[in-house]
This record gives C-alpha cells, structure tokens and sequence, in this order.
C-alpha cells in the first residue's frame, strides 16, 4: 500500500481497540518469567531448520586491552588446553571476514585494534565456567600506539560530516551582532551507555550452510543483512530471531560481536553455541552514544523575538563513523530569520559511537534548552511565554514547509497549568523547605517523526483466530500489543482472539524500532496487510464492494447483509501480505512530535545532592495507539532524562583509552528512590498525514528535554547555572551558598 | 598530563602518564599480558553434589563448584525466569527467595545452598493463573521489555515480608517504630532492582496495589 | 573464576585448621564482594571454605552492658535488631544505607569489614592498579578519581574503602574478635583492623592468614543523637562520595567518622576535641591531611558542609 495523500476515514478511526489503554498481550509470559530471550533457548530449540539440535556450547568474549594498537602475539595454547575447551575463535583462524554497512569499527579485532575491549578472541566450551575461565589463559602482547582520546582535544580538526552540510539562513553574524539581547555559551554533554538489562547475547547454530541465529535486535533485516556480509554468505542463508528484547535503546540496532562470535564459534565446533557479553564488557565492546561540545548563541530582541540563532557541535568518533546531529531541533524548534548550524565531527579512538534513544535531540535540546533558559532570564521573561512567543507554524528553512501538526504551544499551555507554573518564583535560590533547595524548570520536547516502510502479513485461520507476522521487534515499546490492537480493530474480533508472532526474519520485512518509528510504521504495515485480507473475506463472503464492508463483532456486514466472519474461513484459512511504503508526505509536510517537560526538583542545600520530586511531560505525538503502554514509554524516557540530568556518564580515561566505569555500579542509572510519580498527558490528535495509523512515535519524544527541565529547575533551586552534564553535586557544591 | 595530586610523581606514576606515547609498548605494565596471573594452565574443574528444593521440587545436581545459583537455574535446571543482567550484584534481575528472603542469585554459589527451599519466578504463577504480584504487575503496566521484571517481583515479595516484619529501612523517619507501606518506603526498599525501561512510577503503584490485596 | 574445591565447616576451630592446611583458602561467609572478585579473578582462592554452618549468627548482651555481634550475622538482621536500632542507631542507620536489600540479606558483618575497594581500575585487570598487581601503578592518579580518597592515602594507592557499616562501628569503638589457626583467639580495636596503602596497598588488614573473624563487640550504648549522613549521586544503591557519622552529647561533646573519603573508616579522636568549636573547626582538623585530586577535591568541601548539616541535626 503506497501513503502518499493524507488519510481520510479509516477502520481504525472507531477507536475501538485501538487507543485503548489495554493491558500488554505479552504481560503473563513475561510476569511470569516465561517469554525466552535470546540466551534461553535450551534444548527445547525446535523450529526453523534447526531441529534436533544439540545442547549448546557456550562462549566467553575476550575484550582487547588496549585502546589502539596491534596484537603482537597470540598464544591460545593454554586455552585449548584448558578443561571442557572446544574451540579458540580469533582473527587468526576465523578466516576471511567481512564487515556490515552499520558497524564502524570490526566485530572481531586482530591484528589491528581499534578501541578498547574490541572482541579479539572467543572461548568456546562445554560450560560457561570453563569457557570464562579459559579466557583468562590467553596470552595476548600488543604494540600499543597512540591515539587521541579527548573531545576537547581533538575538537578542532573536526570536520562537517558529508552528509551533514552546515545549514545557514540570512546573516547569523550581522543579526546577532545587532540584537538587543544575547546569550553565547558553551554546554557539554558526556558519553553515555545504553546500559539495557539484558546483556547483549546470541544464540547460533548451523545446518549445512544455513544458520539459525537467535539474538537481541532491535532491527532483523539490518541485523540479517549485516550479519551475512559480515560472515561472507547470503542473506537467505541466515535466520535471525529475535521474539523477545530486554531492551535495547539503540544498543542493539546494529549486529554485534555476540552474533558473529556465536555465529562462528558454531560453525568451529558444528554444535550450537551461546555468547553472552559480561557486562563489564558492553560499555567499551558496544556502542554508546557520544560526547559533545555544543555552543548555541541567541540574539533576540527585547520583546523576546528570537532574530538569531545559531548551534554548533562537536563531535568524535571512529574514522567512518557517524556524527552525534545535536543540532537537529535548533532547525525546526524556534522561529528567527538568521540562523546557522553546524556539525563538526573529529577523530576519536575511543569505542564506537552510535545512536542511543533519540540520537541528535536527545543531547542537542539537553543544550538548546538550558540556553532558552538563559536567554528567558536575560529578557527578564517567562521561560514558557519565551518558548510560545517563538513558535514557527513551518519549517524556518523553508517557510512553504508546513509541519504537518505542531502543538506545542498548547503543550507548554497545558503543562504549566497542570503543573501550576505560575506558582514558581523565578527568582533563583529562594524557595525551600526544610533541607532541601526546591526548583522548578521546563523544557521544550521534539522529536522528528521518521517513516519507513513496513510489512505484515495476517492470517485468519479456520478457527477465526488472527494471526500477525512481521520480523517487528518488541524491545519493551508494546509492539505485541499495540499490533494485536490494531488488526483486532480491522478485523473486527476480540484483541483475545488475535496471536502476534515477533521478530523473526523468515516474516515479513518491518520498519524495526528504531528511531520511534517502530509503532506508527509497523502498524501501519499491519492495516495494510489487514485491508488486503479484509478484500479476501468481503469476496468469500460474497460481498461486491469490499470498501463498504464493515468488520464488527466478529461479523461482516455491507448493504444490510451480515456474515460471520467464520464463514469466511470454512473451507481454508485466508492469508494476506503487504507493506506500508510512504511516498512523499514526509517531503511535502514536516512531520515532528512535540511536548513539554515541566520538573520540580530539591537540591541539598549542605551537600547539592539533587533529587527530582515531581515531573509531568505533555505529549502530542498524533493518535495514541496505546495510551497505557504509551505512558509508560514516557515515563522510562523521563527517567532517562533523570540519569542524563543527573548522573550517567562513561568516564574517559584519555592516557588508556576507554570508559573506565564500565559496570553498572560504576556507570549509574536511576533507581526506584531517584524517580517519583510521573505524570504524563497526551494531547489528542489523529495525524492523518503521519500514516493510516494517523499516529506518530513517543518513545524518543519522552526523553527530549527531560534532562535541561532539571538543569534548568537546578538553577531555579540554587542560582548555580551548570552546563557540563551531568549535573553532579560537585559542580555545584563551590557556587552554592553556605547552609544556614 | 596535568598532575593536581598533591603527591611526589612517582616512577609508576610516569609508567601510566607515558601511556599516551607510541613508546607505551616497551612498558609492560601496560600490557594486557602482563596484568594476568603467570601459572598458565588450568587447574581441573571440580564437581560436587548439591540438593536444592526449588519451587517446592527437589532437584539433585551434580555441579561445577564454580557454578552460581543463577547459573544452576538457568543453565542446569532450565528456569531461565531468574534473569543474568550484570552477574555482579549490581542489578538485582536475578533477584529469588532464599529461605523466603531476597538475594542475588548471581552472587551466591550453588553448591552453598545444600537443602535450601528457593522460590524463583516460576514458582509464582502461570501466565493462566497469574500471582497476585504478577496480575499488578501487567494491570499497572509495571514492565516493558520484561528482563527485570522477574527479579521485581521476587525483590517486591521479599520486600513486602521485610516490611511486615518491622524491618527499617534507609527512609524509615523512626527506626523504631513499625515501617509503614508508603511509596518512598517501597522505592528506597526496591532500590537493589534497575528498570532501564524505566517503570519505576508503575512499579511503586502495582506494588502498593499487590501489598493491599494480600494484607 | 579457576576452578577450586569446596567445603562446609563445622565448627570455627574446624574452620581455621583448614585454612592452615589450605594455602591460598579463602573463607566464604555472603560473597558478596568475593564472588563478584572471583569472577573477575582478582580474587583466585585454589579452596573455599564455607563459614556460613558456623553458628556464628547471634546478637548477644555482653556483661558490661554492650553488644556483641556475630561475624555472620547478615547485614539485614543486624538493622533491624531491636537493641541496634535503639542504643546504636548509628549503626542501622550505616547499615541501611548501604547496597540494596538483597545484599543486605546475604552480606555478613566480618564480609563487609573485609570488602575490598570498588575502585574501577582495581576492578579491570587490563588497566594497572598496585592493590591489585604490586608495581603496575596508580592509574586513578590522574584518572578517574571522584569517588577516590583524600585521606590516608600513598603514591602507591588512592582507593576509598566502601563499606557503611565499619563507619559506625568505628565511631562506636567496636573491637575485632578473631580466631587463629594455632587456636589462639584475639581481640583488635576496629581503629587498628584496616591498613593504610603506604607502599603496600595490597594488604589491607591486620588479619593474618587463616585468621577467622567470629564476632564484632560493641561497648555499651554511648547515648547521645546519632546521624548517619551518606551522600551519593544517586539517592539509594550507590557508594558514598562522602559520609559523615556523628554521635553528639547532651553536653556537646561528641564523635565524628567519615566514610568514603579514606583506605579505611576515618576517625581523629583529635579532631573531636574541636566539637565545642563548631563544625569548621572539626572539619579543618579532619582534613589536614587532606590530599586531593583535580576530580576528587571537591570532597573537601563536601565533608565539611555535610558534617555542618549533621551535626546541625544532632544538636536540633
């Protein structure tokens, strides 16, 4: 099914089932412990063309001990020689290997080492104890060279990104230089890990030539695709698997080591074989998301008018890696005739930097949303009235370019209403009670709207259940439910009625999660799918004119005729496929969420320990698919947000090369005590030109701004304007008052 | 390399500044080899005999002294339930009930628990019949990708018992006096259990739920 | 984790005579932090001996009036004693602050006197570290130092020591009771049971090999308001950057320890005697010493606000 005209009426919009804040349809397996995850597939393996297979060896990553470098020696012997040792996989004997489009630096090192803990060997055993210990036989020398380990450092010899043009509109320098109010600063955002539950793993076993691959990933066609290049065979030859996620974020978009060691290690011994990254490994063997250096200059007038605007952000990664966009938002958030933003990417040594939740907005508005701030109070304005005074009903780039939804301004007005805004004192460091500094901030959110085209295929089967396959992963996003939604709403049954089968590459092609596009294009793929085998049933039912049909309670009905559904399926079962291919909505409009982060936070006043009390977020993301798993995208996006305000980063040891607090004691997100209640409201409104779906993505959209509303409340509280995140209390210890 | 500690720069000290020159390779404190234990073979493993009752079954498992709880759960009995998110105490996905008490299986070895009773997540409920916890759990959409969750569960009923047995807390105003279920009671308790997801809010309210309906 | 043999003592006397005839044994009572090392194999016992049949588990009055606790009782159990919560509140309130409740269930009093730093570099075995491997260097020197000490540290070692509890127990005098392979018992003040690095930051106790902790005695109540003031980035689960135990008199006079800043629970009897003075003047005493990093020197300014704020509170 081609989207290219906004959609009118559609099944969808009865609202039945879906928008409905139905439970989770994987809740009882996964409350009970049952829904197997990717290193959990034991001798009860079967399906596929893996049947019969034997118990699995296990294999034990080792990480490289130098940051950049080359392997000087090798020496395995003690490790095969070890109890229970099956096989040693390094670059020496894994033969030729190739590398996936989405991976920068290789999967397995050797000779060559690119970064710190880069895969350089697996162990493969009968029994993880034995393979673990193994592991710690290897003898490996390296040639340790130099390398350049410090943004700050390197930030100079960035350079645009090809794609990644700097984008200028008018004269930034001459308008700014004339306005009546201005604020330059400089903000710093640290590396950050993804830091999932679920370790990344894998699970592989071979027949032939054909491997079946169980894993944890967010995106099976990319992981299918890149795997196979990876291991110089043909897609078809791979099934990837990946039904249940223990998050992901980001981190798992893109195949990893687990995979193509597991992958390998199988092939070695010809008996399936399980990896498991140990966690102290994942934060310098994976992706993270990368540091910046951002400066943003505002120049306004004295009403508030922003007539300048410029963002600049540097960046490093791998040689071929990607750029963090920072500078993404400041394009579409705020009105102003001048403008410039820029991207410079340098050089780093560091490991492999890659999109985390919200990649771009994520660490651009934790900037651009502290400067509002500033440039609210230089103005002696309200930081929300600020925002709305701005507000751009099209593309600034691009006046014809209108978005296709834009509230918000009402998701400020909302906010500050339910919030009770005008309560605050804007008067910084004024507010108390008992021990605790109190301080209120707010933060613009957005988030581009994505669209990728998304398959599906559903069946009816002789007993009238419904059935939805496509290789969609449910990364905890409520994909299972949200899609059973959808095709329960078409087809007119109970959700009950309706089974979901995820993440397996033999289904169709789907957008994958990612980017929060997962939900709006997947199901999106489903209506289509759906309306196909809607044409099916209206013609085994004999109805002439499918597009009248309606599809109710298990019934179909047209012209005054009704027919039970299962008369459709008597004889045979139905099975249709089809995708959703946009075409063109995204060029015409621009597509992008809004909302608005509204926090209260108490800051120690004798130890500036920070802890948030109160948070509300409005969102408009277009329909609402699922308001209850919805709300909970958000919430964990906010308390992402409080870890990114408040106290993740992967510290950087520049002599050595790597994050030197690479567990998760070390490396700290929040806890049950760091997140209050969370309050969360979505604006209605349908987005017709978003997807038949008429939704748009959330997920992302939550996190945007959370960070900088803290930042923001920390200097309502205390007076102490922080830009280096996180916001820890020894950045505001030294400007902090005395206790009295 | 600016040097700020208020300390003699020693010879090591160079050893580790030099690390940003090309020359690092002579060092061999900064090789990966040389921070490894020299003997280089393996000791052979050793095996013992471990009855554990789990979930109310007697399981009798012949194991590596090495192997963890968790790893006997989930390796040797199949109860993949009981979840490995960091194998170091920092997590809490592994949470089960020793003797009725919440511990980190990650970090206990099995062969240590000889006759013990342990309720894992699989001892709980069937997603058919779900455990109270549980039914809370999935009304309150107390989870999303689902890999803590179990350790969740297991950690709220191992909590709720705590507090009905008159254990303080970090948060508790009177150390004396009886705890109370409030939520800042419930989320100091719960703080040995990461959500990366994030369901922090939800978990407070299925488990403030849970605790009325068992009470 | 190298493979290594197994077994459950009987008795403490058993204990100790295997850990004689087992060179390299280690004893395991929570495991908490020893597992967590063993997998990493920073710690690589070749014979565990299991503590936990030991008997080892009460709280018993003793004759003067104070507390002894056994070295296995968990950390839990000892929180929510009755008699700890109310003549050494201190001591709960360390406790409680500490790990998480599943730690604290399994981790025992002596465990946590034993554990060892969470110093990230002593915890990678491809990054130098001296506590670890003797002669590879200090790496969080000019590092990543935030969380490292500025107490009693050495050229050799910067490393803070983690535990809570040791904090109150060293504000509250507690003394050692250990057993020895030859049968001999001993009694060591907790002020003499941790090492500072010097040049030999691998030794971190007075214990020698196959000495048994059996149980940690408390004198009588000391009275007074106790605080226990811990303050971390996060708001539970974390180690201290900095904690301030005080106890304070009706008369003024008082007690002060700090944890997180030092190789071991840090008390200057000396710098109490400036309790009449006000917080400054006991903070400047406890930090004379001080030696900071660039990216741990704000501790100095952390213990003296959070000392202020605590005893702001005892005195209230």
């Amino acid at each position: 099914m081609k989207f290219d005209t906004p959609s009118a009426e559609n099944p969808t919009d009865r609202l039945r089932v879906v928008g409905q804040p139905v439970d989770r349809i994987d809740g009882p397996l996964k409350t009970t412990g049952r829904a197997p995850y990717a290193y959990e597939h034991h001798d009860g393996f079967t399906g596929g063309f893996a049947d019969g297979l034997a118990r699995p060896a296990y294999g034990h990553v080792l990480g490289a001990g130098i940051a950049r470098g080359r392997i000087r020696s090798f020496d395995a012997e003690a490790a095969r020689r070890a109890p229970g040792v099956l096989a040693v996989i390094s670059a020496d004997n894994a033969g030729p290997l190739g590398q996936g489009p989405r991976n920068t630096a290789k999967l397995l090192g050797g000779p060559r080492i690119e970064h710190y803990h880069q895969a350089i060997a697996l162990v493969v055993a009968e029994s993880f104890e034995q393979a673990r210990a193994a592991a710690r036989l290897i003898r490996v020398e390296y040639a340790r060279e130099a390398g350049e380990f410090d943004l700050a450092k390197v930030r100079d010899s960035g350079r645009a990104p090809q794609d990644e043009p700097d984008r200028r509109l008018g004269d930034f320098a001459a308008a700014f230089a004339a306005s009546a109010v201005r604020i330059d600063a400089v903000y710093r955002t640290p590396d950050q890990s993804h830091a999932m539950m679920e370790p990344h793993a894998s699970m592989a076993a071979w027949d032939g030539d054909r491997l079946t691959l169980w894993t944890s990933n967010q995106m099976i066609a990319w992981g299918r695709a890149d795997l196979a290049k990876t291991l110089g065979i043909r897609p078809e030859q791979i099934r990837l698997l990946s039904p249940y996620i223990g998050g992901g974020f980001g981190g798992k978009l893109f195949v990893r080591a687990d995979a193509v060691l597991a992958a390998l290690g199988a092939r070695a011994i010809g008996r399936p074989v399980k990896v498991m990254l140990a966690r102290p490994l994942v934060f310098n063997n994976t992706t993270h998301r990368p540091a910046t250096i951002q400066r943003i200059r505002i120049g306004a007038t004295a009403d508030g008018h922003i007539h300048a605007i410029a963002h600049e952000s540097w960046c490093g990664n791998l040689p071929g890696g990607s750029a963090e966009t920072a500078t993404q938002q400041t394009q579409l958030l705020y009105a102003g005739a001048h403008r410039l933003s820029a991207l410079r990417l340098a050089t780093l040594d560091l490991p492999e930097g890659n999109a985390m939740r919200a990649p771009g907005e994520a660490p651009g508005l934790m900037a651009l949303e502290i400067a509002i701030d500033e440039l609210a109070e230089k103005l002696g304005l309200d930081p929300v009235e600020l925002r709305i005074r701005n507000d751009t009903p099209v593309d600034p780039h691009d006046p014809q370019r209108r978005f296709s939804q834009r509230q918000l301004v009402e998701c400020l007005r909302t906010g500050a209403a339910r919030f009770g805004w005008a309560q605050r004192n804007p008067v910084p460091g004024r507010t108390r009670a008992g021990r605790w500094l109190l301080g209120h901030g707010v933060a613009a959110a957005f988030r581009n709207n994505l669209v990728m085209k998304s398959g599906a295929r559903v069946r009816l089967g002789r007993d009238a259940r419904v059935t939805v396959e496509t290789d969609m992963t449910d990364i905890g996003t409520g994909s299972y439910t949200v899609i059973a939604q959808t095709a329960a709403e078409m087809l007119g049954v109970p959700l009950a009625q309706v089974d979901v089968r995820l993440g397996d590459s033999d289904f169709p092609v789907s957008a994958g999660s990612g980017g929060q596009w997962g939900g709006n294009c997947s199901t999106a793929g489903v209506y289509a799918a759906c309306m196909r085998l809607r044409e099916q049933i209206a013609q085994r039912l004999g109805f002439r004119d499918a597009a009248a049909v309606r599809f109710a309670d298990g019934e179909v009905q047209a012209g005054g005729r009704v027919a039970p559904l299962a008369d459709a399926v008597r004889d045979s079962e139905l099975l249709a496929e089809d995708s959703i291919e946009f075409a063109g909505l995204d060029r015409k409009y621009q597509q992008s969420t809004f909302g608005a982060h509204f926090v209260e936070v108490g800051v120690d006043a004798a130890t500036g320990e920070t802890r948030v009390r109160r948070m509300l977020a409005v969102c408009a993301a277009g329909r609402i698919l699922n308001p209850k798993t919805a709300r909970s995208q958000v919430i964990g996006a906010m308390t992402m947000g409080v870890g990114a305000a408040l106290s993740e980063a992967l510290h950087v040891d520049p002599r050595l090369g790597c994050f030197v607090n690479h567990d998760l004691a070390g490396y700290e997100v929040p806890v049950h005590a760091d997140i209050p209640h969370q309050e969360v409201i979505f604006l209605d409104g349908a987005d017709p030109v978003s997807s038949p779906m008429k939704a748009k993505g959330v997920g992302e959209l939550g996190l945007c701004g959370v960070a900088a509303a803290i930042a923001n409340a920390v200097y309502n509280a205390t007076g102490v304007r922080v830009r280096d995140y996180p916001l820890t209390l020894d950045k505001l210890l030294g400007q902090m008052p005395a206790p009295g | 390399m600016d040097d700020c500690l208020h300390l003699k720069i020693t010879r090591r000290r160079l050893l580790i500044a030099s690390a940003v020159s090309a020359s690092a390779a002579a060092l061999p404190s900064l090789s990966g080899a040389a921070s490894r234990d020299a003997p280089q073979t393996a000791a052979a493993p050793v095996q013992q005999r471990v009855r554990l009752r789990i979930n109310g079954e007697v399981h009798s498992l012949e194991l590596d002294t090495r192997t963890t709880l968790l790893d006997a759960l989930r390796e040797h009995l199949q109860l993949t339930g009981t979840k490995k998110g960091c194998d170091h105490g920092q997590c809490g996905a592994c949470t089960v009930l020793l003797d009725g008490r919440r511990i980190n299986a990650c970090l206990t070895l099995a062969v240590m628990h000889e006759g013990a009773e342990l309720t894992t997540i699989e001892g709980l409920g069937t997603p058919g019949r779900l455990h109270p916890m549980q039914a809370a759990f999935v009304k309150h959409d107390a989870f999303q990708c689902g890999y803590c969750t179990p350790g969740q569960i297991c950690s709220a009923l191992g909590m709720l018992d705590e507090l009905r047995a008159g254990q303080p807390s970090h948060v508790s105003a009177d150390l004396e006096a009886a705890p109370t279920l409030s939520a800042d009671e419930i989320r100091e308790r719960m703080s040995g259990n990461l959500c990366r997801c994030g369901a922090y809010s939800n978990l407070v309210e299925a488990i403030t739920e849970a605790a009325g309906s068992r009470a | 984790m190298k493979p290594f043999t197994y077994e459950r003592a009987g008795s403490p006397q058993a204990a100790v005579a295997s850990a004689a005839a087992h060179p390299g044994a280690r004893f395991i009572a929570g495991g908490t932090n020893l597992l967590d090392l063993m997998k990493l194999e920073i710690e690589t016992p070749a014979h565990l001996i299991d503590v936990n049949g030991l008997g080892l588990d009460q709280i018993e009055g003793t004759a003067d009036g104070g507390l002894r606790i056994g070295a296995l009782v968990r950390n839990s159990d000892l929180a929510a004693d009755a008699r700890v919560r109310r003549d050494y509140a201190l001591l709960a309130r360390a406790l409680l602050s500490g790990a998480s409740g599943q730690l604290r269930n399994r981790a025992t009093t002596a465990g946590n006197l034993l554990q060892r730093t969470r110093c990230p570099y002593f915890y990678d075995s491809d990054l130098p570290c001296n506590k670890r491997l003797p002669g590879s260097g200090c790496a969080a020197l000019g590092g990543y130092s935030r969380q490292h000490a500025i107490l009693g540290v050495s050229e050799a070692c910067i490393a803070a020591h983690p535990s809570d509890m040791a904090v109150a127990l060293r504000a509250l005098d507690a003394v050692v009771e250990t057993l020895r392979p030859d049968g001999s018992t001993r009694s060591l003040a907790l002020a003499d049971f941790h090492r500072l690095p010097g040049e030999t930051p691998q030794v971190e106790h007075a214990l020698e090999p196959g000495e048994l902790i059996v149980a940690v005695t408390l004198p009588p109540p000391p009275g007074g308001r106790h605080v226990y003031r811990k303050v971390r980035d996060r708001a539970s689960y974390a180690f201290a950057l900095v904690a301030v135990a005080v106890i304070v008199q009706p008369d003024g006079r008082g007690r002060v320890a700090l944890g997180g800043v030092a190789p071991k629970p840090w008390r200057l009897e000396a710098a109490e005697a400036e309790l009449p003075r006000g917080a400054s003047a006991v903070a400047t005493a406890l930090l004379a010493e001080a030696r900071t990093t660039r990216e741990n020197a704000y501790k100095t300014l952390l213990v003296e606000r959070t000392l202020a704020a605590a005893l702001a509170e005892a005195r209230s």
